[in-house]
């Protein structure tokens, strides 16, 4: 049976991982077996030839950026015990924010228009979190529920944005605005790649949290009032402006995540602007144990696995079917290999004490 | 630090997952010993798809094609195909992955991946694109889309002759001019058999999701509706009516086997013939930029499934009607068109092909306003 | 008047699966376990129940196969959350994500294929009734069931001991497990009807409401009942209110489009999610009945042996 250890065991930290890659490769042996492949080629495929170029790399980093400010914000959520389940329509409306002051730029507009593209972008997903915040300050609904109904709502009203009064008046009734202006995009760090200053941004903002976190009164007041409300409230730790804090926080930096994917890769404002980061960072947060390091590493796995599922689709024609079942594979093992991380096994006869 | 640990711990279990399962989209390989043919690698063709290939709609149909360009070509030619690819940042990067594989011709098979296949394009100027539904052209880059809308003419015969009601119904995703063509020209249609028959719409906001496009069925037949369609992906639609004992018209595909008794035809989608001549005008250098709007001449639409109920007469008569679009005696938008609020749209003539892209109304007979986006 | 009576039915097969998933997450919820990856065991459990229905020519056979995949799945679920005290939201996200890419692998050949007609839903006699006949009574019976369920949880909860052990364990495990109640055993009994339950729906959703699999058939449902026990305040009762409403309004927007409303149709889409957070809010403005019927211990795992 399992018995809870006193501390953390450090071995285990290191050795979860890499059983639960053992475990996966096995499961991912067995599969590819009955599937009659073989598994040499496909690692090739899924993890080095994604990064075997420096346009690989930057991909990786691209496709990351959104899933590192996503989770990062969403760590802070979670530590202070605030269930934002609706980054995703955080993101959005950031995009939307973004976009319209995108929008707002011609072929003379100066550079720095960029920056106020972002921070629309910050404001329009700290409005939309403030919705949710609102609801639970004031009215005590449950924020798992309004963040979630929120994203629908924030899909609808980018459609409804980009069908009718923003829609480009030379596109064909297409569902989508005009391309923006060079001045609203975001800079390029690398000639011939797509990798813009978003994904410095990223990295910029998981230094950020975590210096909150760690470092700052404000990040203690989170951390314990997730932990242990009620001492939390006899130290006088005010929720409510943990609320808003972890809210607003957690908003904006979607609402970055959502400008950036717009004015960077994207160029315009179109009716599905996301894959569904905002849920995907829900994953990322837990799987780097909301830490910002961590995070910030498991986002790029989490990127890698993506665009390796991808290239195993159009080198292997492996269905696209398979890429959820190996990241829910993964998921599960590391889950299970984290058990021993907290707790011993203990082989004994009898009934618990 | 135990996530670092993680990191090698995901790489590695990454790796594992890569070394799935080949399933090969190609032809069968050449007989070992052939002297015969020139000994030229096969050309290799790229699809891109939005949705999955199982949907029975807009996929599906493209999928189609390739397998009958693929069985045409045979050896000379070997494809691959990438689904469920979103239409955001993610497109360009499996797009120009294909390109950087070698691929030579590439099809990118719905609207929202015109600028990134652009954007490829302008980097890889050996190879050619070919963009579904899109408006864009760049000396690599073609256009083709369908003139779904004269199936929807013919279609719109057999339903306003076979309605009881006088009401039809459609489902419909977004109210893009390719999606009001269809409707505009099913009520014209209908109402050149029967002056009286009226259209309810209701809008999904979505290409794929059975279960609203059941509701919006059953809701369009509740209201008296007896005549459904779509311009939805699955089946849903068809299916709603077979178990309502209504009458159904499918669009993609031939859905009879889901509403054997419903579906009174269909409007089907065919891009294999278009498939084989580019992939041919590929093989043999004569590839050029043309864009092409192809109707039922062209083969890209058919009528197909027509149902035994439907009295011999109004086959005939669709039927010559095919013919006389065929021939181009007769397009289906010819004035004089009012719009439903009275305005005339078109004293007399044919439709331009300009205007036909911008439509953003209703015909008359149109019950409720096109929902955002007139004028 | 007939109208509304179409608008009933149609409401009540919309809030079916939502109605059958919801109160599976609710027992499992009173029971103190959060289970995120409803939508990937509905899923399953769609693809497996369209699988047996196509191969055995049985609606029936199909619906319990879908029950049965749910279980399973919820039993993958069971032994990390409880045999390995896992963290209980990240095994559920692990068990959609795990549940969609399953779902859609399994079905891969499934898709496109029609199943055999069904002979017609509803009570005999009754269903011919003019407007209430239609209206009420012409449902596929697992609409009913679903209706009879609900209640039977609500008398289940509230009225027998099982009920009663399950809610103490929910409430404060230590205290269930000091006096004697199999705390584990309790959990995992509640998971397992929990997924019976997702089983259900999701098997419902892919042979009777829209008979035909594809890729993400169930399309975010999974998610929506969870968010329904939250604002039903664990309560059966509202669990059904709840997903009648929001099937309700689903169904409004588009009966109001066929009439020719002239609102922009994503407004109009946006009415069951915006009706949600209002009765939500309205239902949550005391804050003593959500603390009231909120599990304490919801989402902590539990060890036996302290």
């Amino acid at each position: 049976m399992l018995i809870p250890r006193e501390h953390a065991s450090r071995t285990w930290l290191w050795l979860s991982p890499i059983v639960a890659i053992a475990l996966t490769l096995l499961a991912g042996a067995v599969l590819f077996a009955l599937m009659g492949t073989s598994p040499l080629n496909g690692l090739h495929i899924f993890m080095i030839e994604p990064l075997s170029s420096m346009r690989g790399w930057t991909e990786l980093a691209l496709k990351a950026t959104p899933l590192i400010l996503c989770g990062v914000g969403l760590a802070v959520c979670f530590r202070a015990n605030v269930w934002n389940i609706g980054a995703e329509g955080q993101l959005i409306a950031g995009a939307i924010a973004g976009g319209g002051i995108a929008l707002l730029a011609t072929a003379d507009t100066p550079r720095v228009w960029f920056g106020f593209v972002l921070l629309a972008a910050a404001a329009g997903g700290a409005l939309w979190a403030s919705i949710t915040a609102w609801l639970r300050d004031r009215f005590h609904a449950n924020e798992i529920l309004t963040s979630l109904m929120l994203v629908y709502v924030a899909q609808q009203l980018l459609s409804w944005l980009v069908q009718g009064p923003w829609r480009d008046p030379l596109g064909y009734g297409f569902p989508q605005t005009e391309l923006f202006a060079v001045a609203a995009r975001a800079p390029l760090l690398l000639e011939g790649t797509r990798l813009n200053i978003g994904s410095v941004l990223a990295l910029l903002a998981a230094f950020a949290i975590w210096i909150l976190l760690a470092r700052t009164v404000i990040g203690y007041q989170l951390k314990v009032i997730g932990l242990a409300p009620i001492a939390a409230r006899y130290a006088g730790f005010s929720s409510r402006r943990s609320l808003w804090i972890a809210l607003l926080i957690s908003g904006s930096l979607a609402g970055v995540a959502g400008g950036l994917e717009v004015v960077g890769p994207i160029g315009q404002l179109t009716s599905s602007i996301s894959p569904g980061y905002g849920f995907a960072a829900i994953i990322v947060a837990f799987v780097g144990r909301l830490h910002p390091l961590g995070i910030v590493l498991a986002s790029l796995i989490m990127a890698l696995f993506y665009i390796g599922g991808e290239l195993a689709q159009s080198r292997l024609g492996l269905p696209s079917a398979l890429t959820g079942v190996f990241q829910g594979l993964l998921l599960f093992f590391l889950l299970a290999c984290d058990t021993f991380v907290n707790h011993r096994v203990q082989f004994r006869r009898g009934v618990p004490t | 630090m135990h996530a670092l640990g993680k990191l090698i711990a995901l790489t590695a279990m990454i790796a594992m997952a890569g070394g799935c399962g080949k399933k090969e989209e190609s032809v069968p390989k050449p007989e070992p010993v052939k002297p015969a043919a020139a000994a030229q690698p096969p050309l290799k063709v790229g699809f891109v798809y939005v949705s999955p290939v199982g949907d029975a709609g807009w996929t599906a149909q493209h999928n189609a094609g390739r397998e009958q360009m693929a069985k045409a070509l045979g050896p000379r030619v070997s494809t691959t195909l990438v689904e469920k690819v979103p239409e955001g940042a993610d497109a360009e990067r499996v797009i120009r992955d294909l390109a950087q594989q070698g691929h030579k011709l590439i099809f990118t098979t719905s609207f929202g991946y015109m600028n990134p296949t652009l954007k490829v394009a302008d980097e890889f100027k050996g190879v050619n694109f070919e963009h579904a539904t899109g408006y864009k052209t760049a000396p690599n880059v073609n256009t083709y889309n369908a003139r779904f809308y004269e199936g929807r003419y013919l279609a719109g015969m057999i339903a306003g002759r076979m309605s009881k009601t006088g009401t039809l119904g459609y489902v419909a995703a977004f109210p893009i001019p390719e999606v009001l063509q269809g409707i505009n020209a099913f009520v014209l249609g209908a109402r050149a058999v029967n002056p009286k028959v009226q259209l309810r719409v209701v809008w999904i906001s979505t290409w794929y999701d059975p279960g609203k496009e059941r509701d919006a069925a059953n809701t369009l037949m509740g209201q008296g509706a007896d005549v459904i369609t779509h311009h939805t992906d699955s089946t849903a639609v068809v299916a709603a009516a077979e178990e309502k004992k209504k009458m159904a018209v499918a669009y993609h595909s031939n859905m009879a086997k889901f509403g054997p008794t419903a579906q009174l035809v269909a409007v089907t989608h065919h891009w294999g013939n278009y498939y084989t001549h580019r992939a041919q005008a590929a093989l043999d250098n004569t590839w050029k930029v043309a864009p092409v709007w192809g109707g039922i001449s062209e083969g890209f639409i058919k009528l197909e499934g027509y149902s035994d109920k439907l009295p011999k007469e109004l086959v005939e008569a669709v039927k010559a009607r095919e013919s006389e679009l065929m021939s181009g005696k007769f397009h289906p938008f010819t004035g004089p068109i009012k719009s439903q609020d009275g305005k005339e749209i078109l004293a007399s003539g044919p439709m331009s092909n300009d205007q036909l892209q911008a439509m953003n109304y209703y015909v008359e007979g149109v019950i409720g306003k096109v929902p955002v986006g007139g004028n | 008047m007939e109208a509304i009576g179409t608008l009933i039915a149609f409401t009540m097969n919309a809030g079916t699966p939502l109605l059958l998933a919801a109160i599976g997450i609710l027992i499992n919820e009173r029971s103190g376990v959060v289970n995120l990856g409803t939508e990937g065991m509905m899923l399953v459990a769609a693809v497996v129940g369209f699988a047996v229905t196509l191969n055995t020519g049985h609606y029936v056979a199909g619906l319990v196969a879908g029950g049965f995949a749910g279980v399973l799945m919820a039993m993958l679920f069971a032994a990390l959350v409880i045999g390995l005290r896992a963290n209980q939201f990240a095994a559920g996200l692990a068990l959609a994500l795990f549940g969609a890419g399953v779902s859609a692998f399994i079905g891969l050949a499934l898709q496109g294929e029609p199943l055999p007609t069904r002979s017609p839903d509803g009570v005999p006699l009754l269903r011919n009734l003019p407007i209430v006949g239609p209206a009420l009574f012409a449902h596929h019976w697992l609409v009913y069931f679903a209706l009879v369920l609900t209640f039977a949880v609500s008398w289940f909860l509230f009225r027998t001991r099982g009920g009663l052990i399950l809610r103490a364990v929910g409430e404060s495990p230590e205290s269930a497990h000091a006096l004697g109640h199999p705390v584990l055993r309790v959990r995992c009994l509640a998971l397992a009807f929990g997924g019976a339950c997702a089983g259900l729906a999701g098997a419902y959703m892919s042979t009777i409401y829209t008979p035909l699999w594809s890729d993400g058939l169930v399309a975010g449902r999974g998610w929506i009942a969870l968010a329904l026990v939250t604002f039903a305040t664990w309560r059966p009762g509202r669990v059904l209110l709840g997903a009648y409403l929001f099937g309700g309004v689903t169904m409004l927007q588009f009966y109001l489009q066929a009439q020719g409303v002239e609102v922009a149709t994503q407004w109009l889409a946006m009415t069951p999610y915006v009706a949600t957070i209002v009765v939500l809010v309205l239902i949550s403005r005391n804050p003593r009945w959500i603390r009231l019927n909120m599990p304490a211990s919801l989402g902590k795992s539990f060890s036996p042996n302290v």
